[in-house]
């Protein structure tokens, strides 16, 4: 099968930053970057994909700048076989722009399966996906956290608050994947060494125009300083009578 | 005078919690404007229509029904045609719907059928003359964006829990409609919806969740954690990644950065330590408590209260005093 | 137990920015094996150390990623690194744990590394591959009880004969022997006082007269095994010999490959205790404050943080100068002698500033300074560079 992945650079989720000067971005000063959590797992996926139902090509796609080039290539790492890059110096915040340039680029391809992570980890819309299914004008299923492919079709389980819902969709498709699908891989040593053989095609983004855009980022507000209302167990009447007067959430 | 728009989620013959928070946000941006229309989408099997009359009570001035023998199950692209559809027809200056495991389907695809982009899982906007703003938590609620949606309609999706479902009764009308798009035509097609226990208050519904985490110490004491949920009456439980990945809970039962994002009104955390992945997932509570052996323990800096001790002689203790408040109501 | 532990993912220490001095695949390598040891090695090593095992599950792991002999040619199935991701390759299994990192520098360097320069091609088609494969596991025959600083006065013996040699003697403190299915040993073949007539010998390690057996009561390298190796009369064909070993260089080549390595492994090893106490000390609460809040623990991390930078830079150069083909020995003694020196004092520090938390296996850094103790005596004890170095500057043995 062809399958697509397409992947965002952002900033490695567990580091923390402070806001850049013009307010309306984070400062990148010492921040690593890392490929969003969720795109990671539909890498994966992908390639056991490719792996269990006989030879086919996996292709990674991303926007951003230079370097986002050493990302594609830890996907590259990983066993997918090649990537294509279009060029911005930023990735807008809307979705649909991001989402008519991928369009525009995986509209040709041919791809069986279009896949991307469930939201990224920086701006949590979860909406390109769809977004770009739509515009190529094909069906779509989101939050898949178990996948089956027979003959023509799949089959996906999703997770709805309370329920579990199973759908049936042709082929060609646009997923989103979410956690538990699957670990992405450690990339080998020789697959590292490989990547710097394999495809990196290099194009600018056909980015459309911002429809959403950031006018401020701030830290949250910090939390009013709480406290230790005691110890133990003898604690309790006191934690019961505070969240009665003073909290008055009971 | 704008109109605005509420896509009303529904399932399983009933609407969702999630659907009067919708509605009351359209209604609070329509009063924010000159006192506009909303319109409230509701679509499903047949019967719907019972079921939508509450949306009155939330401000809908119209609620446009559609009920088909098909739209039993969740159809986003019928949802989404029709969505869009209503949209323009009624000339909605804003749409709202809620950023639930649907919603965070169905918004995106009917934005880009607008051709309009989407501010996604906001927690609070503003409607000031032309211009509107919302705000939304962004790198694992790290940092909070404050973000202006150009071009009409402005398609916003709400985090559930963070609007109020504020009552504003409004005489309302009923329009009952068909389908942009015959469902028949539908490429995706559910075939099976497994329920997880018809009973179970889910994370997003509940104002109470009690979260457990690796201080459990074993599966079995997770009944601890359900034993307190059952006294509030109104709690779900949630838990950590450790736990879930450890196949103790539910992955579904996951809060944090790559599960589930809550802001219920009361979280008490138990045995859980507070690793940014998780915190991530629930520091917007309103109120947040925090019961750990360790005092040093990195929930207690987000906790408003906290006890330090042994769970195990805790938690009990705390099951039975909420049973009696409970009880004395 | 929340502190100490707070985020699984080791991130590494770089004050200087050393990652701008590495490329992007440099970067990559040692960013995979950083990976690898979080998800595999670190949720175990504690129960191994205390038990006193090997985690030899991981053996396929390890094997899979690449990392054995990961600086020998593709040809023969290795990765086909240079030098510096060899050295990062060592670093990042290290932090993890030094019986772990002392598995792979004896398996690649003291292993593949002799049949790769002293073999014959027959000899290094068959082996090289299944070591890197981990089908065959390797251990390498030089020390023995009496000769360790020493080794040119080993008294192992390789007797030539109508079909083959018979090799009688013993050997002691060799990493992975009891689990080895193969050994490199060294031994004269002419006078026992001629050094020179020392070559070195493929023995597979299930042939008549051959035995290991693990050292017991180790307080250090808990999770390595560590074995005698006896050898009575046992019997190799003509072809076991390594062609083009000879005389003590051949070995001493061998340890310079293995040394460099553990110049960059010790790196690891105080790059684990100084994140650790720099954890803790961010929210161990005493007297109403962080202990990092107070002096004498600031001078322990500054001190810790300036010999973990040092040591750094030192490695790096040292790497650049081995893949320009100029490193010297007396160049790599000075690397280990250094930094593993330095991580030995980080070690200890670091425990120290852990209070009685320290002396729990949960962390890591009194595993660290226990295994240290070992690394500061093996491939040449600390003492024996100090030598080595005095002699290349004055000219003059004082052995």
């Amino acid at each position: 099968m062809k399958i697509a992945v397409c992947l965002k650079r952002v900033p490695d989720t567990e580091m923390r930053f402070a806001i850049a000067p013009d307010g309306k971005s984070v400062d990148p000063t010492g921040l690593k970057f890392e490929i969003s959590t969720f795109d990671e797992y539909a890498v994966e996926v992908a390639l056991r994909l490719n792996e269990a139902h006989g030879p086919g090509e996996t292709t990674v796609i991303g926007i951003g700048p230079d370097a986002l080039a050493e990302l594609l290539r830890k996907a590259l790492s990983m066993g997918v076989d090649r990537a294509v890059h279009l060029t911005a110096a930023e990735v807008p915040y809307d979705s649909l722009a991001v989402a008519q340039a991928l369009a525009a680029e995986l509209k040709d391809g041919g791809y069986d399966l279009v896949l991307f992570g469930r939201n990224a980890t920086d701006t949590g819309s979860g909406a390109a996906g769809a977004m770009t299914a739509h515009l190529l004008g094909l069906p779509c299923v989101t939050a898949v956290a178990q996948l089956e492919l027979a003959g023509g079709t799949g089959t996906a389980k999703r997770e709805l608050e309370g329920a579990t819902e199973t759908v049936s969709f042709p082929l060609p498709a646009v997923l989103t994947i979410d956690e538990g699908i699957a670990r992405p891989r450690i990339p080998s040593l020789k697959g590292i060494m490989a990547a710097k053989k394999k495809p990196l095609d290099v194009r600018p983004a056909q980015l459309g125009n911002a429809g959403v855009v950031v006018e401020k980022l701030e830290l949250p507000a910090e939390r009013q300083a709480g406290r230790i209302v005691g110890e133990g167990a003898d604690a309790v009447p006191e934690l019961i009578r505070v969240l009665r007067e003073e909290a008055k959430v009971l | 005078m704008a109109n605005m728009f509420a896509f009303a989620e529904a399932r399983g013959g009933q609407l969702r919690k999630v659907a009067a928070e919708t509605v009351a946000a359209a209604r609070q941006a329509a009063n924010a404007t000159g006192g506009g229309q909303v319109y409230a989408l509701v679509l499903g099997g047949p019967g719907i229509r019972e079921a939508a009359m509450i949306l009155g009570g939330y401000g809908a001035d119209v609620v446009m029904v559609v009920e088909h023998a098909d739209l039993g199950h969740d159809r986003p692209e019928v949802w989404a045609a029709t969505a869009a559809a209503r949209i323009r027809d009624k000339n909605c200056r804003a749409a709202f719907f809620s950023a639930s495991a649907e919603g965070r389907d169905l918004a995106p695809r009917v934005a880009a059928i607008l051709g309009v982009g989407l501010a996604a899982d906001v927690t609070s906007f503003e409607m000031a003359g032309d211009v509107v703003r919302v705000r939304h938590p962004v790198y694992t609620g790290k940092a909070i964006a404050t973000l202006r949606v150009e071009g009409t309609p402005a398609v916003v999706s709400l985090r559930p829990g963070a609007i109020a479902a504020v009552e504003e009764s409004r005489t309302c009308s009923v329009e009952s409609g068909t389908p942009a798009i015959d469902p028949g035509t539908a490429k995706v097609v559910v075939t099976e919806v497994g329920s997880r226990g018809a009973a179970k208050l889910d994370l997003a519904d509940a104002p109470v969740i009690v979260a457990g985490g690796r201080g459990l110490k074993a599966k079995e004491n997770f009944a601890l954690m359900e034993d307190l949920a059952a006294a509030f009456g109104n709690a779900a439980v949630g838990a950590t990644r450790a736990v879930t990945d450890d196949g103790w809970r539910d992955p579904a039962d996951q809060i944090g950065q790559t599960g589930r994002l809550v802001s219920p009104q009361l979280y008490i955390g138990v045995g859980i330590s507070g690793a940014i992945q998780h915190l991530a997932g629930m520091r917007t509570s309103k109120v947040i408590v925090a019961i750990n052996r360790d005092k040093d323990a990195p929930i207690f800096k987000v906790a408003d209260y906290g006890i330090v001790g042994d769970l195990f002689e805790i938690v009990p203790r705390l099951t039975e005093a909420v049973k009696k408040v409970r009880s004395e109501g | 137990m929340a502190v100490g532990t707070a985020s699984a993912r080791f991130t590494g220490v770089d004050f200087y920015q050393m990652d701008t001095l590495l490329s992007e695949e440099e970067r990559a390598i040692r960013d995979t094996v950083r990976a690898w040891v979080d998800e595999h090695l670190m949720p175990v090593i504690g129960q191994h150390y205390i038990d006193g095992t090997f985690p030899k599950q991981l053996i396929p792991g390890l094997a899979e990623l690449g990392v054995l002999g990961a600086n020998l040619p593709e040809e023969y199935g290795c990765a086909g690194l240079n030098n510096v991701a060899y050295g990062l390759i060592m670093q990042e299994l290290e932090r993890g744990d030094s019986g772990v990192r002392s598995f792979a520098s004896v398996q690649g360097g003291l292993v593949m590394y002799p049949i790769y320069a002293f073999g014959s091609e027959e000899q290094k088609k068959h082996w090289l591959p299944r070591l890197a494969a981990g089908t065959e596991i390797g251990c390498f025959g030089l020390t023995e009880p009496d000769y360790g600083s020493n080794p040119g006065g080993m008294i192992t013996t390789a007797r030539e004969t109508a079909d083959g040699w018979v090799l009688n003697g013993a050997k002691m403190w060799i990493t992975n022997g009891s689990q080895a299915t193969v050994s490199i040993i060294w031994a004269k073949t002419g006078d026992l006082k001629d050094s020179k007539s020392i070559r070195g010998f493929i023995v597979p390690t299930n042939i008549p007269g051959f035995t290991a057996r693990d050292q017991k009561g180790k307080l250090s390298l808990r999770a390595s095994d560590t074995s005698e190796l006896v050898l009575v009369d046992v019997k190799v064909p003509k072809d076991a010999i390594l062609p083009k070993s000879g005389g003590l260089k051949s070995p001493l080549m061998c340890l310079t490959q293995a040394r460099y390595g553990i110049s960059w492994g010790a790196i690891g090893a105080a790059m684990a205790c100084y994140e650790e106490a720099l954890s803790y000390s961010k929210t161990r609460v005493m007297f109403d404050r962080p202990i990092g809040q107070t002096q004498i623990q600031q001078v322990r991390l500054a001190d810790m943080l300036t010999e973990i930078t040092k040591a750094q830079l030192l490695s790096l150069q040292l790497g650049r100068l081995k893949d320009a083909g100029t490193m010297t020995p007396q160049q790599v003694s000075l690397a280990k002698r250094n930094n593993v020196d330095i991580a030995c004092e980080c070690a200890r520090e670091a425990r120290r500033l852990l209070g009685a938390n320290g002396i729990l296996v949960e962390y890591h850094s009194m595993r660290h300074l226990a295994n240290l103790e070992s690394v500061y005596t093996y491939e040449g004890t600390h003492d024996m560079h100090s030598l080595i170095l005095g002699q290349e500057v004055t000219g003059l043995s004082a052995f």
